[in-house]
């Protein structure tokens, strides 16, 4: 995992991406580097950065700061606070685009009401995106459209007949089909 | 009437404070998991309690052993269920709990079953999972399944494989190497993200064979990448092996240069970044070549978006490091910069400007960051006062507005850190700079009648007391000093008395007037300022008593104590008031962590306050007084200069030596410091045994053992050594080490009383000629240049033979003679054909020297020098080509 994370040479990694309220506590969190290995390190950090970048203004574009020799991009959507952290030699550009994808793969899946209770409500939907964007700090996906129709398409049993689908039911996998006819 | 009211309230907060995870508790949720056993399933349900289960996990909340097996047997159930969402989230839930090798036995069918699956989305997930918790073993089992996945038609199954792949170099290389076809095709895939996965995959497969990385980087070049995350990692590659390869094309085109440069055009910004900042860390290159580069930068400058601002600034920071030349087109952007709302970019903007800045935009910019010192954090404003001192270090004629600047924010709010940074760099300046002198004592004076650190006061008066009777009036400090005498703490009020002191001791005209002031300070109501007061009374002379020679006193006032201070305080720490009164010359004179202070000696310039100005750093005085307690070189007369410390060991041998070269005008003297690592012995009569046969100038006539070498306690032992008198002699000395080695007891410590004779060799020393040069610079080399004058001048020219670099051929030179490089010349530009380095020091025998060097390319590479020596003796300036020319 190590070598992973220190050579520039390698692809672009992500260090963690944290979802936190507005009073800094966690909403959800994933952390793919062992720079931080225990949970009060990881509280520790999350704490400082919330504190450190409370004052700034990231509701328009996403914002940007170095941290602990890490850079740490941020948007603040409602009550929510998106964090994205790389590496100090990372392409900033390269950070942003898994920000914006999160987001606006979210935004879609709760149908663009992004706050902390709509999130919470439909937590399984956010775990789910998270576990699609980034693998084990390697970027998998930031296309916001393809992440959300990957994780909306899982709330139907396949076996079921058509007639049985609920209407969302049948949009996300309209959603599906339309995703794989772009991505051939 | 109030009950309703206050219930309204509740519900109130309860809808601020909604969650669905309220009040969940981790017992309950285990409860809650049994669901997973029933026979018949509700996905609905069970999805909601995994959701639970990953919600505490996010939290921070552990399961323990038993509780995590119990979970992960109840979720290998859920595969029973066809329900896709609830597949998903069992999915999470295993990579979660990261189950143990035989947990792993028990999904692994279930999943291989899914990685065979028709639906795309289990193929995908059951292979990231299966390769997450997997070990090698299984791998071989599913491998061909794996390389099947790769190549797959459905893009996100593809990526699955191979990212998998990647994390799976890690741990089975051997495995994954094997996949090299497959992910080569997927390298081809129309898929976007494939493509990206795929390279890196490939990639890292082959990163040591440079020939096949160097083939896809040029196949790749030329074809078109879909991806512009594929694109980015093309960049990195294809930098990595301009990197590698020969720079045999000095003047020639660089190659793929050109691929960097269009990628510059690309429709992605994160692509056009990533070439900009590729082509700016190229190996020594070009204006030519940065100029596109730097263009696509500036426009990143004014954009919108604070991220691309950052990037832009970051990368230009850099680039003015090594090339400011470069950068100063994107100043007018920058300095818009510095009101930006985000002040990491504010900040990286200003320093960047403060770098490539020229003499004229000084006080422009000065005034531009007045501005918005006010509104940003101490830790941003100390950087931009250390990016001030360097630039008025770099234009000294610009001291007046820069020393304004840093006493006008020395005045507003400021935390003690920043106040001690621009402490510093006004002391710094002052003692570089002596035009700025008067000015700067000035607003240190002003600082203190307002200031609010202890500490700062008392160094601030100390400084003051060594600099301010040096200058044209002193009279004029005094009033600030004695104004701390009535108005501040019993520390900084002894401090200013002490300061008082050093006045009178200086200034023959103030003496009458510091002894009314001081009369006054005896009537203190704290000891110590009282003591003071009392004491330099009577050593100046003011109470009538017997005045003590004016040199004794200024000895005693501003003489460094001849002991180690760390010494000191260890021995009044040690000593119990009684009868006897402290005698200071039973303090040990031995400096223990001599050559760990040496090492960070001459790697950092004494920064500020710490460091007293005048005279050389403190270890030589520590090293003169060490070497004229031993009265068999009392009489060598003035230490000219010791070395550096020598390592003549290896690390972590038994027995550690460094050697320090002491010169004198007529000896040599070698303290080799001592070491012993070895718990179980006890070194005696040490002694280095020095054969000076290819030394023929130099005759041994004393050596100094060491008594005793304990585990270690370091240890000095010493060889002396004459030479001809002022002769800069040179020579090579082998060294046997020599003890009585007695065992020791480790639980006692006792020694055996008998010991055995030994020997150990150490490295060969050699005394070369810059052990006969002091570094010591000149503020303005064209000055000290010119008032030196032509007379004692000697000019030859120099061919230095093939080098490496102009760089190499500039160091070797200023190694060789050993001096201090001037006003930054001994940087070479990248890429300079020519290059002039000042270099000036002070030779044996106390005749200043300056040197110009100035060198050119001769060919490819051949170095050509011409050496211009100056001194006040024509016969130092030939030694010095004698130098040159024998080295």
């Amino acid at each position: 995992m190590s070598r992973f994370f220190s050579s520039r040479d390698s692809c672009p990694a992500i260090k963690n991406i944290l979802i936190l309220d507005s009073e800094g506590k966690r909403v959800a969190v994933k952390y793919y580097s062992d720079e931080w290995p225990t949970h009060s390190s990881r509280l520790a950090f999350e704490k400082s950065l919330f504190t450190k970048s409370l004052k700034s203004n990231a509701r328009n574009e996403a914002e940007i700061s170095m941290f602990d020799s890490n850079i740490v991009i941020y948007k603040f959507v409602q009550d929510l606070h998106f964090f994205v952290t790389g590496g100090d030699e990372e392409n900033e550009l390269i950070l942003v685009s898994v920000l914006q994808g999160l987001y606006d793969a979210i935004a879609l899946l709760l149908r663009a009401t992004v706050d902390k209770r709509e999130t919470l409500e439909n937590l399984d939907l956010i775990f789910l995106c998270i576990d699609e964007i980034v693998d084990q700090g390697m970027i998998l996906e930031t296309d916001a459209n393809v992440l959300a129709g990957k994780v909306a398409i899982q709330s139907m049993d396949v076996s079921a007949p058509l007639s049985e689908q609920t209407i969302s039911q049948a949009l996300a996998s309209a959603r599906e089909h339309l995703t794989r006819t772009l991505l051939k | 009437m109030a009950q309703p009211l206050v219930k309204k309230d509740d519900d109130r907060d309860d809808e601020a404070d909604y969650s669905p995870f309220l009040g969940i508790e981790k017992g309950a949720v285990l409860q809650e998991a049994r669901v997973f056993n029933d026979p018949q399933l509700d996905p609905r349900r069970c999805s909601q309690v995994i959701t639970k289960l990953l919600y505490l996990l996010n939290q921070g909340e552990s399961f323990t052993k038993v509780e995590a097996t119990e979970v992960f047997f109840a979720v290998t159930k859920l595969f029973q269920s066809r329900d896709i969402g609830l597949r998903r989230m069992v999915y999470v839930m295993i990579k979660e709990l990261s189950p143990s090798a035989d947990e792993v036995i028990i999904v692994t069918s279930s999943l291989m079953k899914d990685m065979t699956s028709k639906t795309d989305m289990y193929r995908a997930n059951a292979i990231r999972v299966l390769c997450r918790i997997t070990d090698g073993t299984l791998l071989t089992q599913i491998e061909r399944y794996l390389k099947q996945a790769i190549v797959d038609k459905n893009p996100v199954v593809a990526s699955a494989a191979l990212v998998s792949g990647i994390h799976l170099l890690q741990t089975n290389p051997e495995i994954v190497k094997r996949w090299s076809n497959e992910v080569q095709e997927a390298v081809q895939s129309r898929a976007a993200l494939v493509q990206f996965h795929a390279l890196a995959l490939l990639h890292q497969i082959r990163q040591n064979d440079r020939l096949a990385v160097n083939k896809l980087v040029t196949s790749l070049t030329r074809g078109s990448v879909r991806s512009p995350l594929a694109q980015c990692l093309l960049i990195r590659y294809t930098s990595q092996v301009i990197r590698e390869s020969a720079n045999n094309t000095q003047t020639g085109d660089r190659p793929f240069y050109d691929f960097l440069e269009g990628c510059l055009r690309h429709k992605a910004e994160m692509v056009i970044f990533e070439a900009a900042r590729a082509i700016t860390e190229l190996n020594g290159v070009t204006s030519r070549e940065l100029t596109p580069a730097i263009t696509v930068l500036q426009l990143f400058l004014s954009s919108s978006k604070p991220v691309l601002r950052f990037a832009a600034v970051r990368t230009l920071n850099k680039v003015a490091m090594t090339h400011p030349m470069a950068v100063t087109n994107c100043n007018i952007d920058m300095e818009s910069l510095i009101s930006d709302q985000n002040r990491s970019i504010a900040t990286l903007a200003i320093t960047t400007l403060l770098k490539t800045g020229n003499e004229s935009s000084v006080d422009r910019l000065m005034k531009q960051i007045t501005n918005f010192m006010s509104d940003i954090a101490d830790e941003f404003k100390i950087v931009v006062v250390e990016a001030i001192r360097s630039l008025c270090l770099k234009f000294p004629l610009k001291h007046r507005s820069l020393m304004n600047f840093l006493s006008n924010i020395l005045r507003e709010e400021g935390g003690f850190e920043y106040k001690k940074a621009i402490v510093d760099s006004i002391v710094i300046l002052i003692r570089d700079i002596p035009e700025a002198k008067e000015s700067g004592l000035l607003h240190l004076c002003e600082f203190i009648e307002d200031c609010e650190f202890t500490y700062l006061s008392t160094q601030i008066l100390h400084f003051l007391g060594i600099e301010g009777p040096k200058t044209s009036d002193p009279s004029k400090y005094i009033r600030y000093i004695y104004n701390r005498v009535h108005l501040e703490n019993a520390t900084v009020r002894a401090g200013a008395v002490s300061t008082l002191a050093k006045f009178g001791a200086m200034v023959d005209s103030l003496k009458p007037r510091i002894f009314v002031l001081l009369r006054r300070c005896v009537f203190d109501n704290d000891d110590e300022v009282r003591d003071r007061a009392t004491l330099y009374l009577n050593t100046l002379g003011g109470d009538g008593a017997v005045v003590e020679t004016g040199e004794d006193v200024k000895e005693f006032l501003f003489g460094s104590l001849d002991i180690p201070l760390v010494n000191l305080e260890n021995s009044l720490k040690n000593y119990e008031a009684s009868e006897e009164p402290f005698d200071i010359n039973s303090v040990p004179r031995e400096v223990k962590t001599q050559p760990l202070a040496e090492k960070k000696a001459p790697g950092k310039k004494p920064t500020g306050l710490g460091a007293p100005p005048p005279g050389p750093p403190s270890t030589v005085d520590a090293y003169e007084k060490l070497l004229s307690s031993i009265p068999e070189f009392a009489n060598f007369g003035k230490l000219f200069k010791s070395s550096a410390p020598v390592e003549l060991t290896e690390a972590e041998t038994e027995y550690a030596v460094n050697v320090v070269k002491h010169i004198f005008d007529g000896h040599v003297v070698f303290q080799y410091n001592c070491t012993n690592t070895i718990p179980e012995q006890l070194l005696e009569n040490v002694i280095v045994v020095v054969d000076a046969s290819e030394a023929e100038e130099f005759a041994e006539v004393a050596s100094k053992p060491l008594r005793s070498l304990p585990y270690d306690s370091p240890g000095q032992t010493f060889v002396a050594f004459e030479k001809p008198e002022g002769v800069p002699a040179v020579g090579k000395f082998s060294n046997m080490l020599r003890f009585i080695v007695k065992e020791v007891d480790p639980s006692t410590g006792d020694a055996e009383d008998d010991g055995v004779e030994d020997e150990y060799q150490l490295e060969d020393l050699e005394v070369v000629a810059a052990d006969y040069m002091l570094k010591v610079g000149v503020s303005n080399f064209r000055n000290a240049w010119e008032s030196m004058g032509a007379d004692g001048e000697r000019v030859d020219e120099y061919g230095l033979g093939p080098r490496d670099s102009l760089a190499e051929a500039v160091n070797a030179v200023i190694n060789l003679l050993g001096m201090q490089p001037c006003e930054g010349t001994e940087v070479v530009p990248n890429n300079s054909r020519s290059h002039t380095c000042l270099l000036s020091g002070v030779y044996i025998g106390n005749v200043k020297v300056l040197v110009r060097l100035q060198f050119g390319l001769d060919g490819p590479k051949d170095v050509a020098m011409k050496l211009a020596v100056r001194s006040e003796d024509e016969a130092v300036s030939d030694a010095i080509h004698e130098i040159v020319a024998s080295g």
